[in-house]
């Protein structure tokens, strides 16, 4: 009876896997529910962004060659961080009610933002899938591999910021604004629209790479987009893998430390949020 | 059951609010103020020890701000304590707010899972309770309906219904039962003594002294976030009203010397003077006070609040001074009212006499659940009055509503009611006519 009594005292507090998928069901439902299209709008936005980039650079004539596949490559997985982080911020804010009134992990609140963002994020890159088997058979090799590391650091960083934004929301409400903002300019940072070759020769490149966004946007692209013939106009860093490994795991220790922090941080606050919000 | 230790411990428990008079809440306000602007300290639980036994069913009683629902808060793990520690034993369910966590946008058993999951069900467990959170909630039909299309009863009877079936340990309840209709409250209870007779362990915050009485074991007064009685529920309710005539007396004399104190208030039939407590709209109904006059007793001004659920008040009546023959001894003021206002539902009554002039008080008591209301209109509190029409012309052009304005219509109107009712001389307290009577 006692025991019993404890652990069920402790699933009220303990971050259960069920829950957080009863959360991001629910978000997803609440998103489509009275949307004729559904869940195909969450594959309008790449799409349209593809057009508008492929029309802009046709028209500067500056072309990757296969554009679509390097720009997919690198969208996708910044779409994820963008939606998983801006959702995030408003994540315990914007569930006042709950936090103010019932006991259960906060924590969930912005791990579903991510868990609500990785549902969209597998489904393009499901799409992704089948359009390079139809179009691009190529990308099917032992390179793939490297999307494993790859998609380990993104979702171990998306998580580290998720949980400070959201945390800092609270306190700050403008956090959502600021970071709306930098997140504009983060997108021009990472090698998403332009070849990374552009800058892998220039001085301080190595500043450059530390934004694990790179490190993870240009490993996707090493996995997924064929590595030009020499000669041609070079568009990748660099063709082995030691490069992507080593800044994956440059990546990886910036993601841990700033998750050690954002979880600190959180936890922190968390005791406060019934009282700021 | 009752071995294994108290379900709830707390010991020398504290919580401070920090008011501020101007925080920052914004990163720019933060930046752009040199420092943070003053805050005061406002200790709203202060050295608080409570241990509850498991099965024991405690009611919390205080005037209003004295603490109860914060330290509710602190117990079920939302806010954390400032000083001292507490230790809660099993799964609790937390009656702050019905419904906390619904989504307009699901159906109603969508949220019935989500909700249950929150509190810590597991798919299956919830599965197995989900025909009785149904049942309990009469919600059948609508069961599939999204919530936003609920009427507030309906959300109020399903959000307890998902509260008292996740199988909880330990029940906390803030004065939910105050609202929904009467045959739901009467269900709840009788789903509370359930609880009891399964030896679980219930906390629970309520105004309604005589539900004290009738349902706890003991009873636990909080008073300027000091918990000043812990036992007897009888003795607890005493020592209360003792408490809120202090507080709200603002003592013009010294405490017990007032020269007008309530003894006792009925609500009656006004034919009969039967005590009465159910009436239909728009009944007569009376309502005697009993007060100890003593031989120095001005007259009396007596201003009677009808409160309504969640301590709101519903309406007000204020009586012109009326002389009483000087005393000692008792004397009774009756206020009739030829007519009970369209509201349905379970009221109290706050009775206060007042020092004609200065408006003091001179003493104040509250009565629970004196007045029920019931009427033809199965939801809503208020029956609307209109006239239906069919239309043939176009409506004007639409303008945008002001939404954000600073409702000049109104405040030129509130200042013209105030002008009006100064200008009346006779009613310096500006009550609305109409409503007052002897």
């Amino acid at each position: 009876m006692q025991i019993a009594a404890d652990t069920r005292a402790a699933a009220q507090s303990r971050i259960r896997l069920e829950l957080l998928a009863n959360l991001v069901r629910k978000d997803l439902k609440v998103k489509y529910k009275s949307s004729a299209l559904g869940f195909a709008w969450s594959l309008a936005n790449p799409i349209l962004y593809l057009a508008v980039f492929s029309l802009v650079f046709g028209l500067l004539g500056a072309g990757v060659p296969d554009f679509a596949v390097y720009f997919m490559s690198g969208l996708l997985v910044w779409n994820f961080f963008n939606l998983a982080t801006l959702t995030a911020t408003g994540s315990v804010v914007g569930n006042a009610n709950l936090v103010k009134k019932v006991p259960f992990p906060r924590l969930v609140l912005p791990l579903s933002s991510v868990g609500f963002s990785g549902v969209h994020f597998v489904l393009q890159l499901g799409v992704f899938a089948v359009f390079l088997a139809l179009a691009y058979r190529t990308a099917f090799g032992p390179q793939l591999l490297l999307l494993v590391p790859a998609l380990a650091v993104a979702v171990l960083f998306t998580v580290a910021m998720s949980l400070l934004v959201a945390a800092l929301n609270v306190l700050y409400r403008d956090v959502q604004h600021l970071w709306e903002v930098a997140l504009i300019a983060w997108f021009w940072l990472c090698p998403i629209v332009y070849p990374i070759a552009l800058v892998s020769q220039r001085k301080l490149f190595w500043v450059y790479m530390l934004n694990p966004m790179t490190a993870v946007i240009a490993a996707m692209q090493r996995a997924i987009y064929r590595v030009p013939a020499p000669g041609g106009q070079p568009v990748l860093a660099a063709g082995g893998y030691a490069f992507y490994l080593k800044w994956l795991g440059v990546a990886g220790a910036v993601s841990l430390a700033l998750l050690a922090l954002g979880w600190w941080i959180f936890r922190r606050l968390e005791d406060d949020f019934a009282e700021e919000l | 059951m009752s071995a294994g230790g108290p379900a709830i411990q707390a010991h020398g428990l504290g919580k401070r609010f920090l008011l501020h008079h101007r925080k920052a809440t914004s990163l720019k306000e933060r930046l752009l103020s040199v420092r943070r602007a003053s805050a005061e300290e406002f200790w709203a639980l202060r050295d608080v020890d409570l241990t509850i036994g498991r099965g024991e069913t405690v009611g919390l009683i205080g005037p209003n701000g004295s603490g109860k629902s914060t330290l509710l808060k602190v117990l079920a793990g939302i806010l954390e304590p400032t000083t001292g520690s507490r230790r809660v034993r099993g799964r609790i369910a937390s009656l702050l707010e019905l419904g906390a966590g619904f989504d307009g946008e699901l159906t109603g058993r969508e949220n019935v899972y989500l909700n249950a999951s929150i509190l810590g069900l597991t798919r299956r467990e919830t599965d197995r309770h989900f025909d009785r959170i149904v049942e309990f909630s009469e919600l059948g039909p609508f069961i599939d309906n999204q919530v936003k299309h609920y009427s507030s009863g309906m959300y109020v009877r399903l959000g307890f219904a998902v509260a008292v079936h996740v199988d909880p340990d330990i029940l906390l309840i803030d004065e939910v039962l105050a609202v929904g209709d009467e045959a739901f409250a009467a269900k709840c209870l009788a789903r509370i003594a359930e609880f009891q007779a399964q030896g679980r362990t219930i906390l629970f915050v309520t105004h309604g002294l005589d539900m004290i009485a009738r349902v706890c074991t003991r009873a636990a007064v909080l008073f300027k976030g000091r918990l000043v009685f812990d036992g007897d529920t009888v003795e607890a309710t005493d020592r209360l009203r003792g408490l809120m005539g202090t507080a709200e007396q603002q003592a013009e004399q010294g405490e017990g010397a007032s020269p007008l104190r309530i003894r006792d208030a009925r609500v009656a039939d006004p034919a009969t003077r039967e005590e009465q407590l159910d009436f239909w709209v728009r009944d007569p109904l009376a309502i005697e006070v009993d007060l100890d006059v003593e031989p120095d007793a001005p007259p009396a001004e007596l201003r009677v609040l009808v409160i309504g659920p969640a301590d709101y008040p519903m309406y007000a009546m204020t009586t012109e001074p009326v002389p009483l023959e000087p005393g000692p001894g008792v004397r009774t003021v009756r206020l009739t009212l030829p007519s009970i206002p369209p509201l349905q539902g379970v009221f109290s009554l706050s009775v206060a006499v007042l020092r004609p002039g200065t408006k003091v008080a001179l003493d104040a008591r509250r009565f629970g659940e004196r007045i029920r209301v019931f009427g033809p209109i199965d939801y809503g509190l208020v029956p609307a009055e209109f006239k239906t029409d069919v239309l043939h012309d176009p409506p004007p052009p639409r303008r945008p509503l002001d939404t954000g304005g600073d409702h000049a219509q109104i405040k030129a109107r509130l200042a013209a009611e105030r002008l009006g009712a100064g200008g009346a001389g006779d009613r310096p307290d500006g009550e609305p006519a109409g409503e007052g009577g002897t």
